[in-house]
């Protein structure tokens, strides 16, 4: 009887303590989480009016928006999506439905994994080094490619972990009615994850969205308008980088003001891709 | 071990009735290193329902996983012997995969509607071997409905998301994508074991139904399903084929000593 009163004792303390340093741990990431928004968003909304969406990057000391860089982000950030993703997908297809536990499948998810922790920058220096100086200018194109090397890998991920959700029983069972593996795969499989791969894609937008290191090597910027892509291209992430660090109190406020749409553009996909595309849930 | 093999040749039963439509010889299998069927022998008598029961792991999944060879989705796993439909053996491998799961069904023991309506899940099989007129497809699919007792419930639902269906009604579902496709032979692996009591009934009375038109095999963990629902029973331990009769008689007078223990519940 004691025993066990005492046992319940020590469980309901541990219980306790651990709660305690949960909700401890919570709140330390909740704190710099809230103070770094509240920071972005005392500082940027005021720096938000109309001219900012429709005027183009401005020298120092005249008015100005930053349209063009808000154009080149989207040019660039839909330019990388399209060309990575498609190629993640099938990559991510290969390795959950057809190389498994092969050894080429082993080793291109390893590959895909290292590429995943790379640090962007050197994707940025490598991107240079192939594009910019063999064409011998900066462009938009190999902004476009070094940011759809980023998508790359994290899109095979997603999509490798959202084929292998689909039980292997639904394969079965279509293979069973005599479809062959690449209509199970194409009909069954990618429609039954087709939410968790969106998810993943969404994702890597996001995941892209804020990138500056590449496409300081690559896409550089753009004081003017232009939207070629055979042309340096204007985009937040360079924009904030170059006004933050100038002396000019008005180019302080539209880089609060980039980093806020920044934000908010990633904050919003982050909610569309958990609310509108939910990732499967199967009973098994 | 010695006395289970010699008892295989005894209970090699030839149902004389009805013409064979499956024979098993000599069949064994393999998972990777591991053989877990060994030297099957048996004859499937036209439109009747043969059922395999015995403890778990000793074979009896495997065994109807191979009629249609879908564990050749599995690069380790390997067949040997024979089994022949209508005389052909389908294991050779030139025999066509897409023909054989054409002629052979299968429905799973977990439910699995595929991610889209009721309606396209039953096209969506159809579609892999004919090319039908819109009116003749709704035709087809109002009577693979109708003939898994599952027209009335779901008619006025055609477009619902198939995997919205209670778990009955989906099982339901899925034997009715493998009759549309007009199957010889149904593979049925514990379809109920899956099911509450009334949706167990629902797919009983089906088998029984069905059986004027399909020759079945079910595999089932539960004796008494067996036995109503089966004409012929086949009692399988430890990858063997220990006894194979009409079920009255197996039930009744099992001529074997392991049979009549499991089927008194002294193992399994």
């Amino acid at each position: 009887m004691n025993m066990s009163r005492l046992l319940y004792i020590q469980r309901r303390a541990t219980n306790l303590v651990t709660m305690a340093f949960a909700v401890l741990a919570m709140g330390v990431g909740l704190f710099w989480l809230s103070w770094l928004l509240w920071t972005l968003f005392s500082s940027g909304m005021p720096a938000i009016q109309v001219s900012v969406f429709t005027q183009i990057t401005p020298p120092p000391g005249s008015n100005g928006g930053l349209l063009n860089a808000i154009v080149g982000s989207v040019i660039l950030t839909l330019g990388g999506v399209l060309l990575g993703a498609p190629i993640g997908v099938l990559a991510g297809t290969y390795l959950a439905e057809f190389g498994r536990d092969s050894r080429l499948a082993a080793t291109v998810r390893f590959i895909s994994d290292v590429l995943l922790s790379a640090p962007s920058i050197i994707i940025g220096v490598f991107v240079y080094e192939i594009v910019v100086r063999r064409s011998g200018h900066f462009s938009a194109w190999a902004g476009i490619g070094a940011l759809a090397i980023i998508v790359l890998p994290v899109v095979v991920r997603t999509s490798e972990d959202m084929l292998r959700l689909v039980p292997n029983t639904m394969r079965e069972a279509a293979a069973a009615l005599g479809a062959p593996q690449w209509k199970v795969t194409l009909m069954i499989v990618y429609r039954a994850a087709r939410a968790g791969i969106l998810t993943g894609i969404l994702l890597s937008v996001a995941r892209i969205s804020g990138e500056t290191a590449p496409l300081l090597f690559t896409a550089l910027n753009n004081q003017f308008w232009s939207t070629s892509l055979d042309q340096p291209i204007a985009n937040l992430p360079a924009v904030i980088f170059q006004f933050a660090m100038s002396p000019y109190e008005d180019w302080h406020r539209l880089a609060w003001a980039g980093a806020l749409i920044i934000t908010l553009g990633v904050l919003l996909l982050n909610i569309l891709a958990r609310s509108v595309l939910r990732p499967p849930r199967f009973s098994a | 071990m010695n006395n289970l093999s010699t008892m295989i040749t005894m209970t090699d039963v030839e149902p004389a009735v009805f013409p064979k439509k499956l024979e098993v010889s000599d069949l064994g299998f393999c998972y990777g290193d591991t053989q877990v069927l060994h030297k099957i022998n048996l004859s499937v008598p036209e439109k009747q329902v043969v059922a395999f029961i015995g403890p778990s792991g000793c074979g009896k999944s495997t065994l109807l996983r191979v009629f249609n060879r879908i564990y050749e989705m599995y690069p380790k796993q390997r067949s040997s012997g024979e089994v022949r439909l209508d005389g052909e053996n389908i294991l050779d491998p030139r025999y066509d995969l897409n023909r054989l799961r054409a002629r052979i069904g299968m429905v799973f023991q977990k439910p699995t509607p595929f991610p889209m309506s009721i309606y396209e899940n039953i096209a969506f099989g159809v579609r892999l071997y004919e090319r039908l007129p819109r009116h003749t497809m709704s035709e087809r699919v109002e009577w693979a409905l109708r003939k898994a007792a599952l027209w009335n419930e779901v008619k006025d639902l055609l477009h619902r998301d198939g995997t919205q269906l209670s778990g009955g009604q989906q099982q339901r579902l899925c034997i009715a994508r493998a009759i549309a496709v007009k199957p010889e032979v149904l593979l049925l692996d514990e379809p109920a074991s899956a099911l509450d009591p009334i949706s167990t009934l629902k797919i009983e009375e089906l088998i029984a139904e069905l059986k004027s038109d399909y020759t079945i095999m079910i595999v089932t963990h539960n004796m008494q399903q067996a036995a109503r629902v089966s004409d012929y029973t086949a009692f399988l331990y430890l990858g063997r084929l220990v006894e194979y009769d009409k079920t009255e008689v197996l039930f009744t007078n099992p001529a074997c000593k392991e049979t009549e223990d499991y089927i008194t519940g002294r193992y399994g």
